[in-house]
């Protein structure tokens, strides 16, 4: 979304490292994220892009000897702060995890289970409309609306990863993480994925890890390449793929390495 | 003799793995290819020696003394003796022979304790020759028929799989024993006894059928009030309760601590400290709850203006909830730890915290485990017996106040075999048939939790 030819920043994260006990896993990363956009993190394995992921949204703080410096800023505010609240910021930053994560309960209980927990549903009805939103914007709801009452479980891969998506847009949230929403997808589910997420970004701003540069060129806006816990190079996915700066982003693009 | 015999053949056993071993080197020095690593070669060996060992000896052990028998009562026969006769001839001779001949001692049984002991002197140097031959042929045949291209391997493996069958095998036929003679006991029990005033009558008084006096004849209709079992039933399941009351919200509570608070640390410490629990022995809990609970909770109800009695269903119950608080917490710590890390980060995800995930995706998802950890807790509940011999009496009281002393099945099979008993005598039997009754509800029980726990681990796994 532009506002005056200008786009908007909708996370701002400065000279942020991490640290797992003594080990360093992030080096000094500064990564501006536009609103409404797709952006995509690249680079091999063990590289901390999932870090950072983690870091948006301080999933990090699960994670015992997991310790984050530096700032970031979402809408203005620095989320590593003390005051920040925790339960609040994940209301506003959704995840979606590499594994379909779906709860033992039914399709119903997954995606009103946030609703529930922020009780923003003052009725059964309103629940009901939110569980129907949620599944329609995932995509799901022709498939499974005649059998919402039946565990999540027992749904295909690709149908729970769709279900996990409903779940982390049920609440409405003004950004998305998905890490590596497809990687134990097949090409056909991935597609569907890579559709949906086409859609979302009009409304919430997401920010996707892959391992595919294919999945990256196709999905996103923007792309930050990570290589050995350093954000190498950042800028447009177009620029990213097609003229890169950094001599390490071309040979990894090209295939030469990771 | 027949220990040095064994050790002998233990040597020889170990010397043969030593020659098939040296043997396959020397074929193996002459530059040919073996079938199966050399100590192959030696198991092989072995096992020649112990077959044919194990099948004598064994034989020996079934024959040897119907034959002695046969041998030794061939002098009586045709001389008119009774069966029962000539079986308290053949143990009066084999208890002479012994030297344990106490009675009256008549020149024929002096001459048959003679023959016996020669019979049997002529028994063991034969087996002595037989074994140790066998042994050598068996070995000597197989020691030659190793050569660059026999198969050793194979026999070795199966030999293996055949010694690890028999020893599950003992392990099933041992309890399909012990089922069998609680079976025809019970059946025998409720010959005397109808199984209706077994099952629904509410007295419950053996002792009154052992005051009978053994001249007289059994009439059923003098147990009809003796064998109530509903007392004693509801004293179980009581006293299982009042545990279960106790264990279950420490267990549960002390488990979802281990598994989803507990700094690793803590859990070092604190998981085996809890499971110490486990391991005190039940007469160590008994006589807790006998002499410190029991009294302290008479002397709190007295100040009270509560009649509590010394030996109350409350200070067992309590005491063996204690005691099967480590089952619960140890099985439900194991089974919320399973739950995947990626349903905790989906929830944590979603703005939860720790409590409402845990209360919403954690424990739902563990639930079945923790179900069969419980239902294994229950059984163990109704099979204890030491605390509930020491702590809550031995009158069997109908009664559901858990201040008066109760009775359970396995205190009253305690009651009914200390001390003097006669087989075939109902009060006996009576035992087995609860044992027959508590052993259906245990066996239920584990059934259903084992089927429980196997549903969740299929559904993770």
């Amino acid at each position: 979304m532009k506002k005056n030819g200008v786009k908007m920043i909708k996370i701002k994260a400065k000279d942020v490292d991490v640290f797992y006990g003594k080990k360093q896993a992030l080096y000094n990363i500064s990564l501006d994220i536009e609103e409404n956009q797709v952006t995509a993190l690249i680079g091999p394995s063990g590289c901390g892009k999932s870090t950072f992921l983690r870091c948006l949204n301080r999933m990090n703080d699960v994670i015992d000897i997991c310790s984050v410096k530096g700032e970031i800023l979402i809408n203005d505010f620095n989320i590593n702060d003390k005051s920040c609240d925790v339960v609040r910021l994940r209301e506003k930053i959704g995840m979606v995890f590499q594994k379909p994560n779906p709860f033992p309960k039914t399709l119903y209980e997954n995606v009103s289970y946030g609703p529930t927990i922020h009780g923003m549903a003052q009725s059964k009805q309103e629940m009901d409309e939110i569980v129907e939103t949620s599944l329609k914007k995932a995509a799901l709801w022709e498939e499974v609306k005649d059998r919402l009452h039946e565990p999540g479980t027992g749904l295909s891969g690709g149908q729970q990863q769709r279900l996990c998506i409903a779940r982390a847009i049920s609440v409405r949230p003004e950004v998305i993480l998905m890490d590596e929403p497809c990687s134990a997808l097949d090409p056909i589910a991935t597609a569907q994925i890579e559709e949906l997420i086409d859609e979302l970004k009009k409304e919430h701003t997401i920010i996707i890890v892959t391992h595919s540069m294919a999945q990256a060129a196709r999905v996103s806006q923007n792309t930050g390449f990570f290589h050995l816990g350093q954000l190498i190079e950042h800028g447009s996915t177009d620029k990213i793929f097609k003229n890169p700066d950094n001599t390490k982003t071309q040979d990894y693009i090209t295939g030469r390495f990771g | 003799m027949n220990l040095i015999l064994f050790t002998f053949i233990v040597l020889l056993g170990f010397t043969s793995y030593y020659f098939g071993r040296r043997k396959a080197y020397t074929i193996q020095s002459s530059n040919k290819r073996l079938t199966a690593l050399p100590q192959f070669y030696g198991y092989y060996l072995s096992i020649w020696c112990a077959i044919p060992a194990f099948i004598i000896f064994s034989l020996w052990a079934i024959f040897e003394p119907t034959i002695v028998k046969l041998l030794i009562l061939s002098d009586y026969s045709n001389q008119g003796y009774l069966d029962d006769e000539l079986n308290l001839i053949y143990e009066k001779t084999k208890a002479l022979s012994r030297g344990q001949f106490t009675g009256e001692i008549t020149p024929f049984i002096e001459a048959s304790a003679e023959k016996y002991f020669s019979l049997r002197s002529i028994a063991q140097s034969s087996k002595v020759v037989i074994v140790l031959s066998a042994i050598i042929a068996s070995v000597a045949y197989a020691y030659k028929r190793i050569s660059s291209n026999s198969r050793t391997r194979e026999p070795v493996e199966k030999f293996l799989n055949a010694v690890l069958f028999t020893a599950s095998l003992a392990a099933i036929l041992t309890t399909v024993g012990i089922v069998f003679s609680l079976i025809f006991q019970t059946i025998d029990f409720f010959k005397v006894i109808p199984l209706f005033d077994f099952v629904f009558g509410t007295h419950w008084y053996p002792a009154k059928a052992f005051v009978r006096d053994s001249s007289e004849a059994l009439d059923p209709t003098m147990y009809s009030d003796t064998f109530g079992a509903v007392p004693i039933f509801a004293g179980t399941f009581f006293i299982a309760f009042i545990a279960m009351c106790v264990a279950i919200p420490i267990g549960l509570m002390s488990g979802i601590y281990l598994a989803e608070y507990a700094s690793t640390k803590v859990r070092q410490y604190a998981k085996p400290l809890i499971e110490i629990l486990a391991g005190i022995p039940t007469v160590v809990y008994g006589f807790f709850a006998a002499l410190t609970v029991g009294p302290f909770l008479k002397e709190l109800g007295t100040s009270m203006g509560l009649e509590v009695s010394a030996e109350s269903a409350l200070a067992a119950g309590g005491v063996m909830g204690i005691m099967i608080i480590p089952f619960i917490s140890s099985l439900s710590d194991d089974v919320i730890t399973s739950v995947p890390q990626s349903l905790r980060d989906g929830s944590y995800a979603m703005g939860a915290t720790k409590s409402e995930t845990i209360k919403r995706v954690v424990f739902p998802a563990a639930l079945p485990g923790i179900v069969g950890s419980i239902l294994l807790g229950v059984s163990r509940a109704i099979g204890e017996t030491m605390i509930v011999v020491m702590a809550s009496g031995l009158a069997a009281n109908l009664t559901l106040n858990p201040l008066e002393s109760t009775s359970t099945i396995t205190a009253q099979i305690v009651v009914i075999l200390i001390g003097d008993q006669a087989f075939g005598d109902p009060k006996t039997q009576a035992a087995f048939a609860l044992g027959m009754s508590l052993f259906l509800v245990t066996l239920c029980l584990n059934i259903v939790a084992l089927r429980v726990v196997k549903k969740y681990r299929e559904k993770y796994e």
